[in-house]
């Protein structure tokens, strides 16, 4: 296998974390894209024989920490879009289940949201996800604990307790 | 008993959820978790995150990928070299001017910089998805309009569905000298090729059509008409040498 089947082999997994993390399919392929030219320019200074998955999310992991401190999302907007859906909703049932993973993902915070899509989705192991992330292991266990828990709050309770945790 | 053991921490519930425990300390939480039912709904809870992280994104696998990503390290490579290809070129030519100074004149060799800037130029623009090109081929009219007034001459652009290529669009780019055209096409499978246009400053009315492989791009080149243009794709030989012939006779009926 050469290099461009070795990276062209991970392209589907790059992708599928690409959509989970920007829960958006243009922002998605971008970030892809951005990667694997990333990834060419540097490729000498890959490592042969060390972990190429590993190598590919931490140029992805680092490119999307670069866009989002240049271009953060629109928080204000979301956050009033949020608090309108679980009012609308509060009032037509009195309580809100909100079952649809993509957008309880997509109110987590970026660092947990990583940490959950690394191990849970693309199973990584924990150190795995910590050299990815350039943080030490401890911090990742804490960051999937409490991500887990505000999904699940999410997911489950729904309703003010939700919009409260969720909601910054 | 249980006492005699490691206590089970929240890491060992979610190494659990993961499936990276040890057989034997896997055993040690599911007893723990079946005498603790809200550490046990815990689990459940994310077990279930990871069947529907799954269920949501899984798709996106079989998704085909674009063949501009796979060229990707096959076009990279080729605009890297040009670089240390002309640093060598360079101190050849010095070499070369010194030891025949006063000899000969100067021989233009402006072909070869039309064929490398038009396979650079491929190179950079074909693995793009989104931004393929500046005008689409939706507005082919203004297309045309608009490059053929900026590269100075009167273009046309060959259709070439027949041969199972469509037009995605255009650009203009800085050329040596003035502006060029760039028209790109799409075949089904994702392959493109690219039609780059300048105005001829050799004053050259027509060449045959010329050959040059520049890393993994081909390019087709000749003159017509005070034109000068480069088909460039990465296909067979045979096959661009096809497209170019219709190209040519499209442009030439």
């Amino acid at each position: 296998m050469d290099d461009t089947e070795a990276i062209t082999a991970h392209i589907p997994h790059l992708r599928r974390y690409a959509r989970a993390l920007t829960g958006d399919r243009i922002a998605a392929e971008d970030l892809v894209q951005d990667t694997l030219e990333r990834a060419w320019t540097r490729f000498g200074l890959w490592r042969r024989g060390s972990d190429l998955r590993a190598w590919l999310f931490t140029i992805m992991h680092n490119l999307h920490v670069n866009q989002r401190k240049s271009n953060p999302p629109s928080q204000s907007y979301s956050a009033e879009h949020s608090a309108l859906e679980l009012s609308v909703a509060a009032n037509q049932e009195g309580r809100l289940e909100i079952t649809d993973l993509h957008k309880a993902l997509q109110r987590l915070p970026d660092e947990q949201k990583e940490v959950i899509l690394l191990i849970g989705l693309e199973q990584l192991s924990y150190d795995e996800a910590a050299k990815v992330l350039g943080v030490p292991i401890g911090t990742v266990m804490s960051r999937l604990s409490r991500g887990r828990e505000q999904l699940r709050q999410i997911m489950q309770r729904g309703g003010a307790t939700a919009q409260l945790k969720v909601i910054k | 008993m249980t006492s005699q053991k490691t206590p089970i921490t929240e890491a060992d519930l979610h190494a659990y959820v993961d499936g990276r425990l040890s057989e034997e300390r896997r055993g040690e939480v599911e007893a723990f978790l079946a005498a603790h039912p809200a550490e046990q709904e815990q689990v459940h809870a994310y077990q279930e995150q990871n069947r529907l992280l799954h269920g949501s994104f899984d798709a996106v696998l079989d998704e085909p990928i674009p063949t501009q990503w796979q060229n990707f390290g096959r076009n990279w490579r080729f605009y890297c070299k040009p670089v240390a290809a002309a640093l060598a070129w360079i101190v050849v030519g010095g070499l070369l001017g010194w030891w025949l100074r006063g000899e000969y004149g100067g021989v233009p060799a402006r072909s070869s910089d039309f064929v490398r800037r038009a396979a650079t130029a491929h190179a950079v623009y074909t693995p793009e998805v989104r931004h393929p090109v500046e005008v689409t081929a939706e507005q082919e009219e203004h297309l045309v309009r608009w490059l053929s007034k900026r590269v100075g001459g009167q273009l046309k652009v060959p259709q070439l569905l027949d041969l199972g290529y469509e037009l995605v669009g255009g650009r203009l780019l800085p050329g040596d000298p003035g502006p060029v055209a760039q028209f790109m096409y799409q075949e089904k499978s994702g392959q493109r090729l690219t039609l780059y246009i300048q105005t001829d400053p050799s004053g050259a009315r027509e060449t045959a059509f010329r050959f040059s492989q520049q890393g993994s791009v081909g390019v087709f080149y000749w003159i017509d008409r005070r034109l000068s243009y480069a088909l460039s794709g990465e296909i067979k030989k045979e096959e661009l040498l096809r497209v170019a012939n219709a190209v040519y006779q499209k442009l030439n009926p």
